[in-house]
């Protein structure tokens, strides 16, 4: 469904990719975890054509993206949908419109004949009668709810989900990994999730891959990697600051 | 020493290399939005509300500005010529051309900036780091056809109007001051205003249109390329308004120039 190969992106003297390659199977949760800055969500950018790489290829069902120009690209977006980490709700827009705005705008459907439709995936998302707030009522995990909506409103085949569960408390992350599950069961959306949450990724994964230093340094199952020999992998998923993963210089004491 | 000069020239040189690539960022921004006018589906709704944020909205401040620099300047003139003619000569005459021709379309234009220009750098620059551009783009909507166009298009027909509005406020101020602290005669000063010629007035209306285009770029290219949070927000607004005022200030100059030179005023 998706090939990832020889990816390399930096931005300035930063190198962020050096040679990433992975592949996600069609219906599958695939979540990515690694430090911060390891280049997670600019990984998911160049999915949606958000970012072009420096070199390397993406291909999402058997079409290479990298290289594409704006129309053939705007062809591919319409099989993803993309759920943002603070939710990227338009401001000025009601939930309503949000959640009709792709509808609109990517498949062409005029906004009054939208609204069975918002309201059959807000009802998906857990969501009744909030289709006219707007989105500065609505508290953090309703907002990234009503981002879920938006992004599967215009049934994508490919979900990417940017740190679904930030800012979120314990129960609304459970709430959050709960709907992800749901969604691959009665969609069969394929997925890609970044996440520093590792309760959620062992919960709503089929495989994880972390990225260290600009490379997968380690893909398996929720059970490999949790029995994970390597060091760096072990140290980063016990949430350690003693291992060979390097942390900031600082007077503890 | 030598260290020194070649760190203020390097210095001096990355400067000029980003004031060039932000003209040249902007002047593609400029292109690609003309380019899309025509192209925008459904984007009467949104040109509408522009509109009235930049225009109606707009109205009370500006009536404030023009009137009373209509004022000072009538009385500042009459002040000035009963003390070397022992009479108020030309207040209309000074007045009416200098409200047409320069502080009507400028001073509205300052406005504008710091009104209409601010809200443009900070609301595009929130939507750049909320990520809501980026959102845009997934959705399948290309942001200067979507934010730029309508801004644009709003811009460049409301500053004009309001450039219009402004100079009958300002020759209304003059009016007050001249026939109530000086006695003129009101046709006396009206026959000063009448006196104006069709490409007087024009000369400022071409000015309030370029100063439309100099105040909407400049913020849109502000917003869409912030960084930096909240503070990269306040950065923005702060630059889109000073370097629009700065711009507006200087391009009069040559505007004046190029315009008298045509003979237009």
């Amino acid at each position: 469904m998706i090939k990832i190969r020889d990816l390399y992106k930096s931005f300035h003297s930063k190198i962020v990719h050096n040679g990433v390659s992975f592949e996600v199977k069609e219906g599958e949760v695939f979540t990515l975890i690694g430090g911060s800055g390891s280049g997670k969500s600019v990984l998911l950018k160049q999915i949606v054509g958000l970012i072009k790489p420096d070199s390397g290829q993406i291909t999402i069902d058997g079409t290479e993206i990298s290289r594409l120009d704006d129309e053939r690209l705007h062809e591919v977006q319409k099989m993803i949908g993309y759920v943002f980490q603070e939710a990227a709700l338009f401001d000025s827009l009601t939930v309503g419109e949000n959640v009709a705005f792709g509808l609109c705008n990517l498949i062409g459907r005029r906004f009054e004949d939208t609204l069975p439709i918002v309201k059959e995936k807000l009802a998906l998302v857990g969501l009744t009668g909030v289709e006219n707030y707007k989105p500065a009522q609505l508290s953090g995990g309703m907002k990234k709810r009503v981002g879920i909506a938006r992004a599967i409103a215009f049934t994508p085949k490919i979900l990417l989900y940017d740190e679904p569960t930030t800012g979120l408390d314990p129960v609304m992350s459970d709430v959050i990994s709960d709907l992800i599950l749901k969604l691959k069961r009665e969609t069969g959306v394929t997925s890609i999730a970044v996440t520093h949450d590792m309760k959620s990724a062992y919960k709503v994964s089929d495989r994880i891959a972390m990225l260290y230093e600009g490379r997968v340094l380690e893909i398996g199952t929720p059970d490999q990697i949790q029995n994970s020999s390597n060091a760096t992998v072990r140290q980063f998923i016990a949430g350690s600051s003693h291992g060979p993963i390097p942390v900031p210089d600082m007077d503890l004491a | 020493m030598q260290d020194t000069h070649k760190n203020i020239v390097s210095a001096i040189g990355a400067k000029v290399l980003r004031l060039v690539q932000s003209l040249g960022e902007t002047a593609v921004l400029i292109q690609k939005t003309f380019g899309s006018i025509f192209q925008i589906r459904n984007g009467g709704k949104n040109v509408w509300y522009q509109m009235q944020e930049m225009g109606a909205r707009s109205f009370s401040v500006t009536s404030l500005t023009l009137m009373f620099t209509g004022m000072v300047l009538a009385l500042q003139t009459g002040t000035s010529f009963i003390k070397v003619f022992n009479e108020p000569l030309y207040v209309g005459r000074i007045v009416g051309i200098s409200i047409v021709k320069e502080l009507g379309p400028v001073l509205t234009a300052m406005v504008f900036a710091g009104r209409v220009g601010a809200a443009i750098a900070a609301e595009l620059g929130t939507m750049k780091v909320t990520e809501q551009i980026d959102a845009l783009y997934t959705l399948g909507t290309n942001p200067v056809k979507y934010l730029t166009v309508p801004r644009f298009i709003a811009a460049i027909t409301m500053l004009p109007f309001l450039t219009i509005y402004s100079n009958f406020l300002g020759v209304f101020g003059g009016y007050l001051v001249a026939t109530l602290k000086f006695s003129i005669p009101s046709p006396v000063y009206l026959d000063d205003i009448y006196a104006l010629q069709i490409r007087e007035v024009m000369h400022g209306l071409v000015k309030s249109v370029v100063f439309a285009l100099i105040v909407v770029s400049v913020s849109c290219y502000k917003g869409l390329t912030t960084s930096g949070g909240a503070e990269g927000v306040g950065k923005s607004t702060t630059s889109a308004v000073v370097i629009s005022m700065v711009s507006i200030l200087i391009g009069d100059y040559f505007l004046s120039a190029v315009l008298v030179a045509l003979r237009i005023g």
